[in-house]
């Protein structure tokens, strides 16, 4: 990849004329010595099992394992018939919100889904994608676009920071998600890669510090509703950077940011189940529960 | 860079719940097995930092030996790891270590054959992607998202040269190349990530060169979705 900032991706984006998705399927073919073609299909593949895990999601019983969580995106998707009553946030952003959940959900059960960039963040972009894609009815092609945009802006947040809660908490995993996914409905709508740019910083800001301190260890709570949030976050982020709103802080200064704040985290709050809302006392009754004795 | 190109952000298809504890994990299993050669009949994993603290929340144990059976981190049969261990006989023991590890999710896996041992130290760094850090006690970076060569020679005067003519007639370009040894004249590892797979002639060749002891192939390929449209 001949690109390692945000900065430097957009601006090769600006002087080539280029969206970031057409960059990054370039970059991405000289980089695998496969043709373009190849890679759109491997990327293609990827948004079928998102798709797929949507539909799964929203119609079948998604009880994980544990017992702990399930069916919340049904729960919510009810509100859009109109036999769960009204929403607050409009019914884009619910449908947003439900679809994240859903992904979630069959993550947490054990099902298939893509990690994007990681299992525990898997909702955020099936979420905003899918949801967008019903909305205004674009093809699966350009939602393969949309996919190489939000590949693009990970890699780089990927190799500048982390995307793993165990290294740099929640912001790192959740946070990242959010970001991609805002920077590829940027693109998706039409907005410039500067833009793109812009609602990477404005949606990373917004979840710098979350840590990483899932009950019992699982990827459950409080993973999934922060799937379902995150979409929406995302929706929001690419709104102000589609309306013209600047991140003061460039977004590589904000990536910065993450992977300092993620290297002070202690221990406890990067995916240990020992933090947080695991250490609260009915997150530890819950992995009594759970596991007894022998925790984990 | 760590994270090498699109796919390792978006990807891999997976069985869930966590990219880190169970599809890296998977990987780095499946990357032993490969580094072993053979079907293990004994494996001792021993978990580090979040591994060790978060290992049976996440089901990373079902997936490491999900990994030592050779499934892909889609395959649903990781679900029933154990089961399946146990019908090939493979006997599994599981513990915590508390040592410093390299980094928050490591794992190291002891691996018996009927032909022979080997150790490997692997971490998982996010998304699925691992890096394998160690095998038996030599210091070594590697994927294994590239065809991976990892030659146990001793360390004698030509050895990298012969090990690059060997590829170069093979028409193989090397990517990365690390190389370790326990001390001069001693125990020496090569490790080659390589843009194309080596074939039979050139494997061949290597293990022509005498101080060349051993070549192991490690390749995760066959993860990515098979169908799909362009």
């Amino acid at each position: 990849m001949n690109f390692a900032t945000i900065a430097e991706l957009a601006a090769r984006c600006e002087e080539a004329g280029q969206t970031i998705s057409a960059y990054m399927l370039a970059q991405q073919s000289l980089e695998s010595g496969r043709s373009p073609a190849q890679e759109r299909q491997q990327m293609a593949a990827y948004y079928d099992i998102m798709k797929e895990a949507v539909r799964r999601g929203i119609t079948t019983d998604t009880t994980s394992r544990s017992g702990l969580t399930g069916g919340d995106a049904r729960r919510v998707m009810a509100m859009l018939d109109g036999s769960g009553g009204d929403t607050s946030a409009g019914s884009h952003a619910t449908r947003a919100m439900a679809y994240a959940l859903a992904v979630s959900e069959v993550n947490a059960s054990m099902g298939r889904i893509v990690a994007t960039p990681t299992a525990g963040s898997c909702g955020i972009l099936p979420g905003v994608l899918v949801s967008s894609q019903e909305r205004y009815g674009w093809p699966d092609d350009r939602m393969v676009d949309g996919l190489f945009c939000a590949g693009a802006l990970g890699y780089v947040i990927a190799n500048n920071a982390f995307i793993s809660g165990a290294e740099g908490g929640c912001q790192a995993e959740v946070g990242s998600a959010i970001a991609m996914a805002a920077g590829a409905l940027v693109e998706l709508r039409g907005g410039t890669p500067m833009q793109c740019a812009h609602a990477v910083g404005l949606a990373l800001k917004n979840t710098l510090g979350l840590v990483c301190d899932p009950v019992a260890g699982l990827v459950e709570v409080p993973c999934i509703v922060r799937n379902g949030m995150g979409a929406v976050n995302a929706l929001a982020a690419a709104d102000l950077a589609l309306a013209g709103v600047r991140s003061a802080i460039p977004a590589d200064e904000v990536v910065g940011a993450m992977r300092d704040i993620g290297a002070a985290m202690p221990e406890t709050l990067r995916e240990t189940g020992k933090g947080g809302l695991a250490a609260t006392p009915t997150g530890q009754r819950i992995a009594e529960a759970l596991f007894g004795e022998e925790r984990p | 860079m760590r994270f090498k190109d699109v796919f390792s952000i978006i990807g891999p298809a997976m069985i869930g719940p966590s990219s880190s504890h169970t599809a890296g994990a998977a990987r780095l299993g499946r990357i032993a097995r490969q580094l072993l050669a053979e079907p293990p009949v004994r494996a001792d994993i021993t978990f580090y930092g979040s591994f060790a603290d978060t290992y049976r929340g996440h089901g990373t144990d079902l997936a490491v030996v999900g990994g030592l059976l050779g499934y892909d981190t889609d395959d649903d049969r990781i679900t029933d790891a154990f089961a399946h261990a146990k019908d090939e006989g493979l006997e599994i023991a599981i513990g915590r270590g508390s040592m410093a590890a390299i980094h928050p999710n490591t794992v190291t896996i002891r691996l018996s054959g009927t032909g022979g041992t080997m150790e490997m130290t692997g971490c998982s760094i996010g998304g699925g992607n691992v890096a394998v850090a160690a095998v038996n006690g030599f210091s070594v970076s590697f994927s294994g998202v590239s065809p991976t060569l990892v030659i146990q020679h001793t360390d004698r005067p030509g050895t990298i040269a012969a090990i690059a003519t060997a590829l170069e007639h093979g028409g193989i370009n090397i990517a990365t190349m690390t190389v370790d040894r326990k001390g001069r004249n001693g125990e020496a590892m090569s490790v080659l990530e390589t843009d194309q797979p080596a074939g039979e002639d050139v494997l061949a060749r290597l293990r022509e060169w005498p101080a060349v002891l051993d070549i192991r192939i490690v390749y995760l390929a066959g993860e990515t979705p098979k169908e799909g449209r362009a």
